[in-house]
């Protein structure tokens, strides 16, 4: 099963709409609730980095009888350095949007402790794709 | 224990989603940081903040939290609200600071266990 939900750089008051939309669909499927918890904590914070950090994007979402895919791909500035990105409290938000509780620089950690694998490309100036995968079995 | 018993026990105001007063509470997590509740808060937990902007409400929606307390006496904005209303997961408000707060939460919530 495929799916397909965009993302709006900077309209926060829609953030988690699309990890929202996937969850619906695990939970209609049955799947463990445990592996859906740890799928909505990654897509959750992918989709919010995209709102945060992009200009716009897309959350591709595959469901197979034994796993979900997820690819988040935006068009934005990019990541310069991944392991630095990666790093716990590593954060390029602005002082506005730390106000509102984000840029915490734990999404990327979130999500790596939240997948099974995790994948990401990145170009400068041109976009960020970002790959999540959590197995069901 | 029900969100309505901490309602009562704490004299907390009810902001919105006063559908949701019979959720059963489990525990709870405090913190202003969005990533931080999202990757440590867990489902049936009261979650307390200052943070009164509608994206509480997508993260109470996404981890199945009891009820958002506000600290301060801060009330929810709007479209917060009316989520809370959607969702009846009510969003409370307590003149206390989190410290003070949290503290009687806990002792309420580990009493009742
Ligand atoms: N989709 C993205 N596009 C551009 N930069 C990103 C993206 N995702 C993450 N980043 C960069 O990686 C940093 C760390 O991300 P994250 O751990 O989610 O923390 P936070 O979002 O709180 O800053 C961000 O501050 C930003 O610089
Ligand atoms: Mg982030």
């Amino acid at each position: 099963m495929e799916f397909k939900f965009a993302i709006e750089g900077g309209n926060f008051s829609k953030a988690g709409s699309a990890s929202s939309e996937v969850k619906k669909i695990l939970k209609q499927l049955n799947v463990n609730p445990k592996i859906i918890k740890r799928t909505v904590v990654s897509l959750y914070e992918a989709e919010v980095n995209v709102v945060a950090h992009a200009f716009e994007g897309n959350m591709n979402v595959d469901i197979d009888t034994d796993k979900i895919v997820v690819k988040i791909e935006d068009k934005g500035p990019g990541i310069p350095d991944i392991d630095q990105a990666m790093q716990e409290g590593y954060s390029t938000a602005s002082p506005q949007v730390r106000e509102m509780g984000f840029g915490a620089g734990m999404g990327l950690p979130n999500i790596k402790r939240n997948s099974d694998q995790m994948n990401i490309t990145s170009k400068v100036d041109v976009g960020t794709e970002l790959e999540i995968i959590n197995y069901f079995g | 224990m029900i969100v309505q018993d901490i309602v009562e026990k704490l004299g907390l105001k009810v902001c919105s989603g006063a559908n949701g007063l019979n959720r059963e509470i489990e525990g709870g997590y405090t913190s202003d940081l969005l990533s931080d509740v999202m990757g440590n808060a867990d489902e049936n937990h009261v979650w307390v903040t200052l943070q009164t902007h509608k994206n509480i409400m997508a993260i109470a929606s996404l981890k199945e939290l009891a009820a958002i307390v506000l600290v301060k006496g801060y009330e929810p904005e709007a479209d917060a609200a009316e989520q809370s209303n959607e969702e009846g997961i009510p969003i409370l408000s307590s003149e206390e600071e989190a410290f003070e707060l949290t503290g009687k939460l806990y002792e309420i919530i580990n009493q009742a266990k």
